[in-house]
């Protein structure tokens, strides 16, 4: 691959990365806290304190971004081709575990030899659970979980360098799972590519 | 056993400040202790009338707590307001033990003097007399405090309605982290954010709170003042979570991650000296101090399933403290050190346990199928905890014993992460 092949490939696959994040409303485009305290006192909460930057949220609103409709036109993005197995990226666990299984390995190879294609390209794992447990046990077992496909990619080569891990515990899962095959869903970790 | 005396509900609105407006704490009460004490208090003589109804609040407290029965005062002809006044026959025929009598003088300036005293019926004794001169926005307070002194005399024990609590609701997509005084009355919200906040904790000295919130895509920690000021704890790379003060609130102990699996921690107030507590390959989360400050429990994976253990708070040697049940997580101590409060996974039910440390005897507390966070009172009577009502989130508390047990819901709002602040000075 040329350098300029690869750039265009990096631009237009960050484009369309942008585009998926707009339309569905991941946590990546969520605008962050305010406090809302009304006392006397809220006011200097409200000022950017150094440590605090969050607080300042609510009047520095996160800018939208609009992308050109046509910029979605590039089809072979790899990531993005629903016949390419690096489209998949959800990673399944059993209650109270985080062992990779098997039927994941092709999925995890295929992620570890784009990320040494692409030594630009960063992923963030993040680890979800069930609702069952507690919050901070849950977050606990959901780091564990993007960090046992952290590892599985290590084995294969990929730094660290390129690999953030990050766990939502039970927070993002579905509300109220009233079955198995609910709370099966939320016992896993994603890949997602940096920007998408 | 438990016998369903009270059954009540208050409905108490609350003054919020959020986009989460209009929702109401309503707190339902059912048992009682076995011997409940006979109290009547007579309603407050007032120098202005309908000025106040700090009796009214007293009696809600008493009532709460389940160990006293409420005497309807209404049929008794004098209102005596001092112990001068008390015509004991009257008060012995109503079969009252003991009875609170009282007076609100309004003084200039939105000022108030307010006299009480506690009186024993039968040996026609006074038990306790206090006074108070306060403004207006402290008569709840004061009510608060009245229904303590009466609680410790009769009791023995210290007092817990002068305390608030702390929960997150969950309301139209946004979390807020909300205060309200420990009868539901005077709800405000902290923090506000439509990623998930989590974990809130007390400073011993009930002035501010640490939290973990999502609001960057990952959990940090934050300290925030009542009063509104914010500063992050801890940002470190990976996860920052479970904060939990040291009793002298000079320093925490908290969850890092750095990228990998979850481990204890220890950090000043102020974010400073962060030292690792304990070093394992498993999961170590879920930090609680003893009150004399020497241990830190925790919850750990290292032996299979979730268990709790026990580290001193300068590092060491890791000691396993429970045995039964499946799992064990989130565990609190009693604030006399005596008591382990946990969450056990109970034949697939998460329900709470109450684990005596001398003896290891363990006492199943709730009956919920997904009850979490059990919070103490300040007095160790009560553990306020999360439970689901529905598919919301309630707040559910119970008496240390098991035999009183109250709901708070929020009409329309699902709450969780309850945690019971220390008595107000």
């Amino acid at each position: 691959m040329n350098s300029s092949t690869w750039n265009t490939k990096l631009l237009s696959s960050l484009a369309l990365a942008l585009i998926l994040a707009a339309c569905k409303s991941t946590p990546m485009v969520d605008k962050p806290a305010a406090v809302e305290d009304r006392s006397p006192a809220a006011a200097s909460a409200a000022k950017p304190a150094e440590a605090a930057p969050a607080a300042v949220a609510e009047t520095a609103a996160v800018k939208e971004v609009v992308i050109d409709g046509n910029a979605g036109a590039n089809g072979n993005n790899p990531l993005k081709d629903p016949n390419n197995i690096l489209s998949k990226r959800q990673v399944y666990f059993d209650y109270d575990s985080d062992a990779v299984k098997a039927e994941y390995r092709p999925l995890i190879e295929a992620h570890a030899k784009y990320l040494l294609a692409n030594r630009n390209a960063k992923v963030i794992v993040q680890g979800n659970t069930d609702e069952r447990g507690s919050r901070e046990y849950n977050l606990s077992l959901g780091q564990r979980r993007s960090v046992a496909v952290k590892k599985s990619l290590n084995l294969l080569g990929v730094q660290d360098g390129q690999i953030e891990t990050v766990s939502f515990g039970e927070e993002k899962a579905t509300a109220a799972c009233a079955d198995e095959s609910c709370a099966k869903q939320n016992r896993r970790a994603d890949i997602v590519y940096e920007n998408e | 056993m438990l016998i369903p005396i009270l059954r009540i509900v208050l409905l108490l609105v609350s003054l919020c400040l959020s986009g989460l407006a209009h929702s109401a704490l309503e707190i339902e009460i059912s048992g009682g202790g076995a011997q409940q004490l006979p109290i009547a208090i007579v309603p407050f003589a007032q120098s202005q009338p309908g000025s106040d109804n700090l009796s009214s609040i007293i009696q809600a407290d008493l009532k709460r707590s389940g160990l006293f029965r409420l005497l309807e005062t209404a049929g008794v002809t004098s209102r005596p307001s001092d112990i001068s006044q008390i015509k004991y026959a009257e008060w012995v025929a109503l079969q009252a033990q003991a009875m609170a009598v009282g007076k609100v003088e309004a003084l200039p300036g939105n000022r108030y003097n307010i006299s009480f005293q506690l009186v024993d019926v039968l040996k026609q004794t006074q038990l306790a007399s206090v006074q108070y001169n306060v403004s207006a926005n402290q008569l709840r307070g004061t009510a608060h405090k009245i229904a303590d002194v009466i609680y410790q005399k009769l009791t023995g024990e210290s007092g817990l309605f002068s305390s608030r609590i702390a929960y997150v609701a969950k309301l139209n997509g946004r979390y807020a982290l909300r205060v309200a005084d420990v009868d539901g009355e005077n709800a405000v919200t902290m923090v506000s954010s439509k990623e998930p906040i989590i974990s809130p904790t007390w400073s011993p000295d009930g002035s501010k709170m640490a939290y973990v919130s999502f609001e960057k895509k990952k959990p940090i920690i934050y300290i925030q003042t009542l009063s509104g000021q914010r500063t992050i704890l801890a940002n470190f790379k990976g996860n920052n979570s479970a904060p939990a003060w040291s009793p002298d609130g000079s320093k925490l102990a908290i969850v890092l991650t750095y990228g990998a699996n979850s481990q204890l921690y220890t950090i000043n107030a102020d974010g400073s000296n962060l030292q690792p507590l304990t070093k394992s390959s498993a999961i170590d989360t879920e930090p609680t101090w003893s009150p004399d400050g020497q241990w830190i429990y925790f919850s750990s994976d290292r032996g299979g399933r979730p268990q709790i253990y026990k580290v001193a708070a300068s590092g060491g040697d890791v000691q396993r403290v429970t045995f039964e049940g499946t799992f064990n997580l989130s565990p609190r101590v009693s604030p006399d050190g005596k008591f382990l409060a946990m969450v056990r996974n109970d034949g697939g039910k998460y329900r709470l346990a109450l684990q005596e440390l001398a003896s290891g005897q363990v006492q199943m507390l709730s009956e919920g199928a997904q009850d979490e966070s059990p919070s103490f009172a300040p007095n160790g009577r009560v553990l306020l905890y999360a439970t689901r009502s529905g598919d919301k989130g309630a707040l559910a508390a119970v008496s240390s014993d098991g035999s009183v047990r109250q709901r708070l819901n929020e009409s329309g709002g699902d709450i969780r992460e309850p945690a019971w602040g220390p008595l107000i000075k």
